[in-house]
């Protein structure tokens, strides 16, 4: 810094370098600046002179270094004199290093096309690894049939308990609000045509078909998927599943298959205490807003709404509960040695599987308008 | 001495890079066989392939008479019983209590009674020198070197023949790594276990192991006893054991 400083002697096709005081990190960039406004084209001879330098740290050797080398291309002779010992040691120290040493690889940057098609055979790749995870769970599901003493009762029953009793304060109050919002909205609408009977058409074939089972499924992908993903990846990191596999216990048998069916067994149930709840929002409103009487509103859903738009929508909870739950374990057992997997899988998997009971959903509702029911 | 573990030309491959360029070795009954090399040369991979955990690309290995190549499904979970493993860091059931913990293999494979479960748990804790009090606490409540002692517990639990250690002293204080050393030398003793363990701990390399295998560079550079380790040409075993004396 202050103490340091660079005299530049250019005589005829001879230029010296002296330096002077403590070389360091703070000062070689100032130096480096200079050195480069000269011209060296015509230039010969180079003296690099250190006598007078009382400090060098490793840095500013390595700058050394490198204008000993830049200067070796161009055909010039340098020369460097240096008296103090530990100057020495340090630029012989940086020499021998950069000789012996690989150079860190520069990472090529790839084209779009190739960024393209990395990313494709990367979800290929992920498809098949989500293949071979369906083909193993069925495998494990055949040894379930075969001899029912392996079904974990205990576990199931611990899983339905977690995710589906714990679940019915927060599923009720969801389906309620929808129900009440629907209602209200729908409500003011039918009053300008004075079709206010009409709330319970409405009402019973969207909240009871649609609106219950898909509002269930994300709150329960979200709150269920999520924590199958997080508790799976944690025992993968702590090498738990290591050591149930060394013990002969299959994570499939103990961990996999009991969330799997205590969620087919749980979201029908959820589904129909959410169809309850919505309807009971909507009756709310009907009541207050529309003067349709409790009686009244329960007559005429026993007349319009038919048996099998509730089973419709009670159908469809355990293709939904078998999605989320799949993803929910198949992206928990996809978390590496590393935190950071954790958060990437638990957000991938509440949003694949939302994504796919949405999926699920509209493919239903083609085949049961196709089917005509 | 009949061997209990055969490996034969074992090689493994991790997109075309090769962790294992055949590696044979022989571990014998009775003995603490010991897995050293610089870090990342695959020692813990080489255990992993031995325990089932993954699969090696050519080459065999064979455990108390079975062959890991064509192994079947019932034999593999016989196997699985007749071996018991410690994971670094323990890797007990965090949802279990110590104590479910060690009895967990008993409840699943036996039919034995409660009370007789709850005796064998009792035997198991007291051999591998913990305290009863810890019975009944979660892996989280304990320390570093009592979740060792639960996990070997565990790991004891269905009075296997053969015991595969990962690093059993790493992360332990020095006086807790040399009583787990002298805990592993009693076991052995007590109930004629053959011990495979992968360690970096020279003191308990000296105080335990009777034979080693030194893997460097993808190979097997050396097998066999410590004695004459010393004149072994490598340049890991010079800088491990070149300048220390028993």
């Amino acid at each position: 810094m202050s103490n340091s400083s660079l005299k530049i002697l250019h005589i005829d096709n001879k230029l010296s370098l002296i330096f002077k005081g403590e070389l360091n990190l703070n000062n070689i960039s100032q130096y480096q600046n200079q050195i480069d406004s000269i011209d060296i084209k015509d230039l010969s001879n180079i003296v690099i002179d250190l006598n007078s330098i009382d400090f060098i740290d490793s840095a500013a050797a390595i700058f050394i270094y490198g204008l000993e080398n830049n200067l070796l291309y161009k055909d010039v002779k340098i020369n460097t004199v240096c008296i103090n010992t530990e100057v020495i040691d340090m630029l012989l120290l940086v020499k021998r290093d950069k000789e012996s040493s690989s150079k860190i690889e520069n990472i090529t940057k790839r084209s779009l096309i190739e960024k393209i098609g990395a990313h494709t055979h990367q979800n290929y790749l992920g498809f098949l690894s989500f293949m071979a995870f369906l083909g193993e769970l069925f495998t494990n599901k055949a040894h379930y049939i075969i001899s029912p003493k392996n079904i974990r009762l205990k576990e199931i029953a611990f899983e339905i308990n977690e995710s589906g009793i714990k679940a019915l304060g927060i599923v009720a109050l969801t389906s309620f609000l929808i129900g009440l919002v629907i209602a209200y909205q729908s409500a003011y609408q039918l009053k300008i045509y004075g079709a206010n009977i009409f709330i319970v058409d409405m009402l019973g074939i969207s909240v009871l078909r649609e609106l219950s089972p898909v509002i269930t499924a994300i709150v329960i992908a979200g709150r269920s998927g999520s924590a199958f993903t997080a508790q799976i990846g944690a025992m993968k990191i702590t090498e738990e599943l290591d050591a149930m596999r060394t013990m002969g216990f299959d994570p499939y048998r103990f961990l996999v298959l009991p969330r799997i069916v205590a969620l087919i067994i749980t979201l029908p149930i959820l589904i129909f205490v959410s169809d309850m709840m919505a309807i009971l929002g909507g009756m709310l409103v009907a009541n207050i807003d529309l003067g349709i009487t409790t009686e009244l509103f329960l007559d005429r859903f026993n007349e319009v709404i038919s048996f099998k738009h509730f089973m419709i929508g009670i159908s469809k909870g355990p293709f939904f509960a078998f999605l989320i739950a799949t993803i929910g374990i198949y992206r928990g057992l996809m978390v590496k040695n590393d935190t950071q997997s954790i958060g990437f899988n638990t957000t991938k998997s509440v949003v694949e599987s939302i994504f796919a009971v949405i999926v699920c959903d509209a493919i239903f509702s083609i085949i049961f308008t196709s089917l005509g029911i | 001495m009949k061997n209990i573990i055969e490996v034969r030309d074992v090689k493994t491959v991790f997109n075309n890079n090769y962790i294992h360029d055949g590696i044979s070795l022989d571990v014998k009954q009775g003995e603490i066989y010991g897995l050293l090399g610089p870090s990342g040369c695959g020692k813990t991979t080489l255990l992993r392939e031995m325990v089932m955990l993954q699969k090696f690309s050519s080459g065999s290995i064979k455990i108390l008479g079975h062959e890991l190549n064509h192994i079947k499904y019932k034999e593999a979970q016989k196997l699985r019983q007749e071996w018991g493993v410690l994971f670094q860091a323990g890797a007990l059931f965090s949802s279990l209590s110590i104590r479910d913990n060690i009895a967990f293999p008993l409840v699943e494979y036996t039919d034995l009674s409660e009370k007789m479960i709850n005796e064998i748990v009792e035997f198991k804790i007291n051999i591998v020198g913990l305290n009863q009090s810890a019975a009944n606490l979660y892996p989280s409540q304990i320390s570093g070197g009592m979740k060792k002692k639960a996990a070997l517990a565990r790991s004891l639990a269905m009075d296997p023949k053969l015991l595969f250690l990962d690093e059993p002293t790493s992360g332990l204080d020095p006086i807790s790594a040399r009583e787990f050393d002298a805990l592993i030398l009693k076991l052995r003793d007590l109930l004629g276990l053959t011990i495979v363990m992968v360690s970096h701990d020279l003191q308990s390399i000296y105080d335990t192991l009777d034979s080693v295998a030194i893997i460097d560079n993808k190979k097997v550079v050396y097998e066999g006893s410590l004695d004459n380790i010393k004149s072994v040409k490598n340049e890991f075993v010079q800088t491990l054991f070149g300048k220390y004396d028993e």
